[in-house]
C-alpha cells in the first residue's frame, strides 16, 4: 500500500495521507484513489486501514465509555451532568444503584447534589447526542473528596497507557487513587497532600510530551 | 500607465513578509496568529459547544459563528470605535461562508464552533488575513475540516494586475483600481470567497485570479508549517 508520509508523521487538515489500495479509518476521507486527512493529527497505520490520530478536540461520547460527569441540574426522575464535551446528560435515578432512594416523594439533591462529581457509563448515545448514564456496575458511583482535574480527552488513553500500565505507575508510586474518565476529567485522592499533587504533576507532564516517545521513562524519572 | 513599481517595492506576484503561528492563546480550545505586511489578526477558537439561544440550533449539524473586529488602536491613526457595525457583520458573514466550504461538523448536532478574530494592526487585505487565522486556529482546535482555506486579495492597480495590496496602492488616485479578496480551498481549488471593490475587466479578473492561486500557494505553506511548527519542538 502506498502510505506517503511517514508512520507518526504530523499532518494537517486536507494533507494527502496514503494512495493506491490504502483504507480510510477515523479521521481521513477518500476522494479518488488518494486518502486525505480530516483532522490535525498523528498518522498511524494498522493492517492497511490508514487513521488520524487528533492532537486536539473536544470529547465525543460513545457508549461503554466510563467519564466523569458533573451534576448541573436535578431533574423530575435523574440528574443533569456536565460531560465536558458539547452535550449535557442524564442520569436516572433507575440508574443510580442506592439503597437510600425513598421513592417518588424523595428530594433527590439528598443523593447527589448539584456540582458533586459521579463516575458513569454510558449506556445509550442517540443521533443527536442525547446521552443515558449509569452507575450500575462496579466501581463507579459518586466521587468522594480528592481533586479533580481536566486534560485534553485525546491524551486520555497515554495517560491510562498500555492496559492501564501508566495509571497503575502513578498510582503505585504515589500511592494515590486516581480514576481516569474517558471524557478527559480526572479524580485524584491520595492521604498526603504532597502525594496528591505530584499525581497531578505527572499527569500534566503527560497532557504536556503525549505526543513524544519514551513516555513511560519519562514519567518513571519525574516520579522518582 | 503611470504604476511602474510597487509601492514597497515587491515583485507584482510578490506577498508581503507573512508570518504565522499556531497555539498561541492557552485558554482557547485552538488559535493562532497570522500577520502579512502590516495587518495581523489573533484568532481564538472556542467548542464545539451547547448552543444558545435554542433557535439558532441546527438538528442536522454543528454550525460555526465568526466574529471580526477591528481593535480601536489598529487603524492609520483615527481610532475606530468598538463594537459591532456594518463592515464587521458582513466580513464575519463572509468569513463564516469561505470556512464552512470545509468545516465538517455533522457529528456536532445542535452544537456551535465559536471563532473570534481581533486585528490589532490593519493595513489591506484584513478580511483575508482573519480567514487564514481563523482556518489555522479551527485546525488547531481539532475541528474535523475536508481541507485548508488560504485567502488573499488580488486585484488591478491602474493598469498593473497585483497580488497582495497595500494599503496605498488600494487608495491609489493615478488610475483605476480594483480590490478582490479570494478564499481557496487547497485540494480541490474551490473558490470560498470572491468580492470585488473597483474597476476591471473579464480578461484581468481572470488573470488576477489565476495569479492570486499561485501566490496563494505560499500562503497554504506558511499555514501548513506554523501548524507542524507547534507539536515539533517538543
Amino acid at each position: 500500500m502506498g502510505l506517503l508520509v511517514k508512520e507518526k508523521e504530523i499532518v494537517i487538515p486536507g494533507e494527502v495521507v496514503a494512495d493506491g489500495d490504502a483504507k480510510p479509518s477515523y479521521g481521513t476521507y477518500k476522494d479518488g484513489d488518494k486518502i486525505y486527512s480530516a483532522f490535525l493529527g498523528l498518522v498511524e497505520t494498522n493492517e492497511g486501514y490508514v487513521k488520524i490520530i487528533p492532537l486536539s478536540g473536544c470529547y465525543l461520547p460513545k457508549v461503554d465509555d466510563k467519564i466523569i460527569g458533573r451534576v448541573i441540574d436535578i431533574l423530575m426522575t435523574g440528574w443533569r451532568m456536565d460531560t465536558n464535551s458539547a452535550y449535557s446528560a442524564v442520569l436516572s435515578v433507575k440508574e443510580f444503584v442506592t439503597s437510600r432512594y425513598g421513592g417518588r416523594e424523595d428530594d433527590l439533591s439528598r443523593l447527589i447534589a448539584i456540582g458533586e462529581y459521579v463516575y458513569v457509563r454510558i449506556i445509550k448515545v442517540t443521533s443527536q447526542n442525547l446521552i443515558d448514564l449509569s452507575t450500575a456496575e462496579p466501581g463507579l458511583g459518586k466521587l468522594k473528596g480528592g481533586r479533580v482535574i481536566t486534560i485534553n480527552s485525546h491524551k486520555v488513553p497515554r495517560v491510562i497507557g498500555k492496559k492501564g500500565s501508566m495509571v497503575t505507575l502513578i498510582k503505585e508510586k504515589t500511592g494515590a487513587d486516581i480514576k481516569v474518565g474517558q471524557n478527559g476529567v480526572i479524580w485524584l485522592r491520595a492521604e498526603n497532600p504532597d502525594a496528591e499533587l505530584k499525581a497531578e504533576k505527572a499527569i500534566r507532564l503527560i497532557e504536556e510530551k503525549a505526543h513524544t516517545e519514551g513516555l513511560t521513562q519519562t514519567v518513571e524519572a519525574f516520579l522518582q | 500607465m503611470s504604476y511602474k513599481r510597487r509601492c514597497d517595492g515587491r515583485g507584482w506576484d510578490e506577498i508581503r513578509p507573512t508570518e504565522a503561528k499556531a497555539g498561541i492563546i492557552p485558554n482557547a480550545d485552538g488559535s493562532a496568529y497570522f500577520r502579512m505586511g502590516n495587518t495581523a489578526a489573533y484568532c481564538a477558537v472556542y467548542g464545539p459547544r451547547e448552543l444558545f439561544p435554542k433557535f439558532l440550533q441546527n438538528p442536522k449539524t454543528g454550525i460555526i459563528r465568526c466574529h471580526y473586529n477591528m481593535l480601536p488602536f489598529s487603524g492609520m491613526g483615527e481610532r475606530i470605535r468598538p463594537g459591532g457595525n456594518r463592515r464587521a457583520q458582513e466580513i464575519s458573514l463572509v468569513m463564516e461562508k469561505a470556512l464552512s466550504a470545509v468545516v465538517d461538523l455533522s457529528d456536532f448536532p445542535n452544537a456551535v464552533v465559536d471563532i473570534y478574530t481581533d486585528l490589532p494592526e490593519t493595513d489591506a487585505g484584513s478580511r483575508c488575513v482573519a480567514i487564514n487565522a481563523a482556518a489555522m486556529a479551527l485546525a488547531d482546535a481539532g475541528i474535523p475540516m475536508k481541507d485548508m482555506v488560504s485567502a488573499l486579495a488580488v486585484g488591478r492597480v491602474d493598469d498593473k494586475i497585483v497580488v497582495d495590496l497595500c494599503y496605498e496602492e488600494e487608495a491609489y488616485e493615478g488610475g483605476p483600481v480594483a480590490d478582490i479578496p479570494i478564499a481557496v480551498v487547497h485540494n480541490t481549488q474551490e473558490i470560498a470567497l470572491l468580492q470585488m471593490d473597483g474597476e476591471i475587466s473579464k480578461e484581468e479578473l481572470i488573470r488576477a485570479i489565476e495569479m492570486g492561486r499561485k501566490a496563494m500557494e505560499q500562503v497554504y505553506e506558511i499555514q501548513k508549517k506554523a501548524l507542524k511548527e507547534k507539536y515539533q519542538d517538543a
